[in-house]
């Protein structure tokens, strides 16, 4: 253990020590065609922790954390290269079925996305997919939980019949999130979930990040190094393709290894 | 800031330029559309003027005694009925010598050619009527309904006429007896196509035509959504894919013709179906159909946000369930158009059903798809070729027909367009 974790509360250094390896990336490299978006990515992902993946526009955060679902698959033109593991099994394996693996990792995207359906068929729309329920009572359970957790109930439980695409911004990206883990995932990937947000629906999107660490891993693209700071126990750095620094939070804001780190966090790149 | 006023007196300066440009394109939209109205309304007044008198038939009611020397219930259903008939005219017509060959052959046309057969109907279904008097409503014929609606101009000399003196001084006497009337020609409906114009009416292409359109809906719906959700959706994207799609393309602009001459040697030809069947008429229209089905669908289904299908495989749906449960929905009301917009110019086409005899003469009603038949547009087309002057109102009275039915279907067709949209 690294002499800076010493003066860490107790609390954070018991889950520090509990922290196992979630997603490990070993020499991920990304093509799209001819152009090579990643260059030889590892890292390791623990569990129930936010990561969150900070840099600059275009240096492959985005296409690294599509990797992690396999999203890249409905990129005709997008080729993957080396290894990624969850929970140690290979998931670009030929015997992995994307539409499985996408069960256990979830993924909220940068803009809304709400289906046109109501509110609650929006939220009952993974589990019914997956025959998570077997009867409506249970289905009802599942989608009251998963818009709580989202911090959504108390607004919306008078009007679940009423189209979820009325919603305000926040609302309806935290409707994401809610529809996102009604599928009980075991990996949450979030791409930008606030860059369509207000600050005070940001704030509360945040709050819903941190909690959501006791049942789930999360991954983060995010463009806000105050957010990275704010959410994140681990943070990786990118640039132009290279993942240049991964490390505890604390670390990579207060005494980056790598000059572009520094040069990025102070503002000076990006 | 010594720029600032330049950039300001430039824009005052293009303003009156910019405004004038937006004035001449509003000018040139208004009058295009008025122009477009303009079109219309010639089309449909010269149709209406032409077609009116299509929708009244000059009818005769009559008292007919069914004589039992004329009729005998032994012979039926062979009988005089037009001596009948004849004789049941003659009566209003107290001038006229019946000895007389000459004009009892006159009299003897002034009905329709059909009433007879109207009559023999009737009293084949109950002999008991022979030997009884009847009031019964029989058709004038043609030249006689034409005069009492006006299309034979009275002024014109008796050699140029349709009717001769007589014949239009007996007219005159039976509208002062009361014998002649004007109803609504329901006849024009929901009779079959006829020899005689006062009898022709739209039943057997009505029918025929909703047969062929009900074939090639159920032909070229499933098949043509199904070809363009596979090839916008499942399809691999690479050279054959592009070959497919550049052909398509090609066979919506393929002359109508060439498809009936497809149809012709094909379905007729090699798979021997009958010849005249609205199956064979819906097939063809199938074929010309699923090309534009094909586009309008993936035209529509390219027009979904992709954020919705990012959204659905993100939770774990199969790509059969995004299609299905997402993209179709949202696609619906611009398939639906498209599918309308091939189905109208089904409706209408002329060329492919006239190359596997959908023009012939028939005089009943079909009674499935593979009995014989015409279409609309076939029966306006043998109409619109007859020489007599009842058969060019109802050109135009049946071209308004087919007006109506495509208005129905484009209202059928917002109105479900309305239903599956919803905003994303």
């Amino acid at each position: 253990m690294r002499a800076e974790t010493i003066d860490m509360n107790a609390q954070t250094q018991a889950a520090e020590e509990l922290a196992e390896t979630k997603i490990r990336a070993q020499n991920v490299n990304v093509f799209y065609d001819k152009m090579q978006a990643l260059h030889d990515v590892s890292v390791d992902i623990p569990a129930k922790m936010v990561t969150a993946f900070i840099g600059p526009s275009g240096c492959g955060k985005s296409t690294f954390l599509r990797c992690i679902n396999r999203m890249n698959d409905t990129i005709p033109i997008c080729r993957v290269e080396g290894d990624i593991t969850l929970d140690g099994q290979d998931i670009y394996d030929p015997n992995v079925d994307p539409v499985q693996l996408r069960a256990r990792v979830g993924m909220v995207f940068q803009k809304p996305n709400p289906f046109p359906k109501s509110i609650f068929d929006n939220v009952a729309y993974g589990p019914r997919i997956h025959g998570l329920s077997r009867n409506r009572e249970e289905l009802d359970e599942i989608v009251e939980q998963a818009l709580r957790r989202a911090a959504l109930w108390e607004e919306v439980k008078d009007r679940l019949q009423a189209p979820g695409t009325g919603l305000s911004g926040g609302q309806q990206q935290r409707l994401c999130i809610a529809r996102a883990i009604a599928t009980r995932p075991e990996v949450l990937l979030m791409d930008e979930p606030c860059s369509a947000l207000d600050p005070i629906a940001t704030a509360q999107v945040e709050e819903l990040i941190q909690e959501l660490t006791n049942r789930f891993s999360v991954v983060i693209v995010t463009h806000s190094m105050q957010q990275a700071a704010r959410v994140s126990q681990r943070t990786a750095f990118f640039h132009l393709g290279h993942l240049v620094e991964f490390g505890h939070t604390d670390d990579i804001f207060t005494q980056p290894q790598d000059s572009r780190t520094e040069a990025y966090i102070t503002g000076r790149i990006g | 800031m010594s720029t600032q006023p330049d950039t300001l007196e430039l824009v005052r300066a293009s303003l009156p330029r910019r405004r004038a440009r937006e004035r001449r394109l509003k000018v040139i939209g208004v009058s295009a559309i008025l122009f477009a109205f303009a079109m219309l309304a010639t089309l449909i007044l010269s149709l209406v003027s032409t077609g009116y008198t299509a929708f009244v038939q000059s009818h005769a009611t009559l008292q007919v005694f069914v004589d039992p020397e004329l009729v005998r219930e032994s012979r039926l259903p062979r009988g005089k009925f037009d001596d009948v008939l004849t004789a049941a005219v003659a009566e209003h017509l107290p001038g006229v010598d019946m000895t007389d060959r000459a004009s009892r052959k006159e009299v003897e046309k002034i009905l329709s050619n059909g009433a007879q057969y109207d009559l023999r109907d009737m009293v084949v279904a109950d002999p008991g009527l022979i030997g009884q008097t009847l009031r019964i409503t029989v058709p004038l014929s043609d030249p006689f309904d034409q005069l009492n609606k006006g299309g034979i101009d009275r002024d014109t000399p008796e050699q140029n006429r349709r009717l001769n003196d007589s014949q239009v001084a007996m007219f005159d006497t039976l509208k002062a007896a009361d014998v002649i009337s004007t109803p609504i020609n329901w006849g024009l409906l929901t009779n079959a196509d006829s020899r005689f114009p006062e009898l022709a009416g739209l039943r057997g292409a009505l029918v025929g035509s909703a047969w062929a359109l009900l074939v090639c809906f159920l032909i070229s719906f499933p098949l043509g959504i199904g070809a363009a959700i596979y090839l916008e959706e499942f399809a691999p994207k690479n050279r054959w894919s592009g070959l497919i799609e550049v052909n398509i393309n090609n066979l919506a602009a393929v002359p109508s013709v060439v498809f009936g001459l497809l149809a012709l040697s094909v379905f007729i030809g090699w798979f021997g179906l009958p010849r005249s069947a609205p199956l064979v008429g819906g097939m063809t229209l199938a074929l010309m159909t699923m090309p534009t089905i094909i586009i309008a669908t993936r035209a529509a289904l390219k027009a979904v946000p992709p954020s919705i299908r990012e959204a659905a495989l993100g939770l774990g749906a199969s790509p059969q369930q995004v299609v299905f449960g997402h993209v179709l929905p949202l696609a619906m009301p611009g398939i639906l158009t498209g599918t309308i917009i091939g189905l109208a110019q089904a409706l209408g086409e002329t060329a492919p059903l006239l190359l596997i005899g959908m023009n012939a003469f028939i005089t009943s009603a079909p009674e499935g798809p593979m009995s014989a038949a015409t279409a609309l547009p076939t029966q306006i087309f043998i109409w619109a070729d007859s020489p007599e002057r009842g058969f060019a109102s109802r050109t135009s009275a049946a071209i308004l027909v087919l007006l109506g039915f495509l208005i129905t279907m484009n209202a059928i067709a917002i109105f479900m367009r309305n239903k599956f949209e919803r905003k994303w």
